[in-house]
């Protein structure tokens, strides 16, 4: 196959792409692969006529987009996410979503777009949590719950996760430096899909998330003090 | 007791299976008079050579020169007499995990052992209150759950047990320290640290790929990738073994009634065929063509 060239079409705030990156840089007006960016991003009819389709989801199922028919539904449109933890910038992981009948030759190209581009691509099936959020964010609510229950301290929670497993940031660094609240967010979502107690968030996230909210409130009254006494 | 003024001259590994081994390893490298017992002498034959070709090959990579090796490898004793371990300072229990043949061995040590001898307990998923009440004296129990290869990890999960004195306690720390080991304090709860989020995780792992959610190696790279793990979940996998995490999940699960923790259905049927991982060369990768598992 020869590589495929793709272009970029932006509609509304991207969670995969909020900066300016290499990939957008390297997009033509007429490529084989349409790439669709952002959170109000539509497929429109002409738009199948490309090879590939690639359309950015955010926590929502691809079939949100595409509907569905039993295990019937596929075509050559395929979701895609840049992995990210709450503030941290993107990761360098694309999950590409695809469908029982997502044409093979459509998810050849969408891999190969993004790998040239240089990131690491995974491709999962149209599932809530797709497989990074699905697997870690159990990980992370039992992380939390352990120092509740105090089986352990956070520093060495981290520390015999590096040593012991191999994960290099350990999961509560990374997880206080990208704000729990956000945690909360994606794992409520997870929980309200799967209705698993895995995903229930854990009762630090909601703290953090309460906190950021009455924060979030706060800063709005002040602003509306500070008009009023204009 | 200051950690200052423990000193250790001897120490003890009773089990010498891999554990057993390695830990016998960390002992004789650190200086300690370190003897390694087990009642089987094919097994003891075993550790013997499997630790030489250790020490030799440190040598050959730099870690050791031959003088050092030499001197680690004249520490070791091996014996299949349990009266060999009567004097040490510390003994590491660290044969198979069953709570009841753990019982008989620390309570056969517990009868010709010195009252000064400390005992530590290397379990991944038993309770170390439940082993020490295997023994009269359970002020002197510790759990140190050391990491495979423990020659190689530096990590031990300590951990109380109820009856676990404040001597013993920094007497068993100050003597993972003493063998370069790195203690971390965790509690007597099931799976210490590691395997509470081992387990649960992997088994989880295992039903994305039985729900075809995603294949190993697309799952691998994906947590890889994003939350920069040394390994993919289904190459550590592999590597621990599937039989070991059957048996760790059964225990946890035995222990905790945690959904997560019971065996996935696919677990089982990989066990059952002899896809024990890198030992049999087969697991979630082929070991042997590079070829995928799973379809």
């Amino acid at each position: 196959m020869t590589q495929p060239t793709y272009a970029i079409r932006c509609a509304g705030e991207s969670n995969s792409f909020p900066d300016a990156h290499p990939f957008l840089n390297d997009a033509v007006d007429r490529g084989t692969v349409l790439v669709l960016i952002g959170d109000h991003s539509v497929v429109r009819p002409g738009d199948h006529d490309h090879l590939t389709i690639l359309l950015e989801l955010g926590n929502e199922c691809l079939g949100v987009h595409t509907g569905e028919d039993s295990g019937r539904e596929g075509s050559n449109l395929i979701g895609f996410s840049r992995w990210r933890l709450g503030t941290d910038d993107p990761s360098n992981l694309i999950e590409l979503v695809t469908q029982p009948k997502t044409l093979p030759d459509a998810i050849a190209a969408a891999r190969a777009v993004f790998e040239t581009a240089g990131f690491q691509v995974s491709v999962c099936a149209d599932r809530p949590g797709r497989i990074v959020d699905r697997l870690i964010r159990p990980q992370f609510n039992l992380a939390l719950q352990a120092l509740d229950d105090g089986l352990v301290s956070a520093a060495d929670l981290d520390l015999c996760l590096k040593l012991g497993l191999g994960y290099r940031r350990g999961f509560i660094a990374p997880l206080e430096r990208s704000g729990i609240e956000h945690h909360y967010d994606v794992s409520l979502a997870l929980y309200e899909a799967y209705a698993r107690p895995e995903f229930l968030p854990a009762r630090s996230a909601a703290v953090a998330k309460a906190r950021s909210l009455t924060a979030v409130k706060r800063k709005k009254t002040d602003v509306a003090m500070r008009e009023r006494g204009k | 007791m200051s950690l200052s003024a423990t000193k250790f001259s001897s120490a003890g590994v009773a089990g010498a299976g891999t554990m057993g081994g390695g830990i016998a390893i960390t002992m004789a490298r650190a200086g300690l008079a370190t003897t390694v017992f087990d009642s089987s002498q094919a097994a003891l034959e075993r550790a013997r050579r499997q630790i030489g070709e250790f020490f030799e090959k440190s040598v050959a990579r730099g870690k050791l020169n031959a003088a050092q090796a030499d001197t680690s490898v004249k520490k070791l004793t091996f014996s299949n007499d349990i009266g060999a371990m009567a004097l040490l300072n510390v003994v590491v229990e660290a044969i198979y995990e069953d709570l009841r043949a753990k019982h008989a061995l620390l309570a056969k040590l517990d009868a010709i052992c010195s009252p000064e001898t400390l005992f530590l307990t290397n379990t991944s998923t038993l309770s170390i209150t439940e082993l020490a009440a295997g023994c009269k004296r359970q002020d002197r129990v510790v759990g140190a759950h050391y990491c495979l290869p423990a020659q190689l990890m530096k990590l031990v999960e300590m951990s109380k047990g109820i009856h676990t004195s404040e001597d013993s306690w920094q007497r068993a720390w100050a003597f993972e320290l003493a063998t370069n080991q790195q203690p971390v304090e965790t509690q007597d709860r099931p799976g210490f640290v590691l395997n509470f989020f081992c387990v649960p995780y992997h088994n989880d792992v295992i039903r994305m790929i039985e729900a075809n959610v995603a294949k190993p190696a697309e799952i691998d790279r994906a947590m890889k990738a994003a939350m920069d793990f040394a390994m993919g979940p289904c190459e550590l996998i592999d590597l621990i073994g599937l039989d070991t995490q059957l048996r760790a999940s059964e225990a946890f699960f035995s222990v905790t009634n945690n959904p997560r923790t019971a065996p996935p259905p696919l677990l089982r049927r990989m066990v059952a065929a002899g896809m024990l991982g890198r030992k049999t060369k087969r697991g979630f990768y082929d070991y042997g063509q590079d070829a995928m598992f799973g379809a």
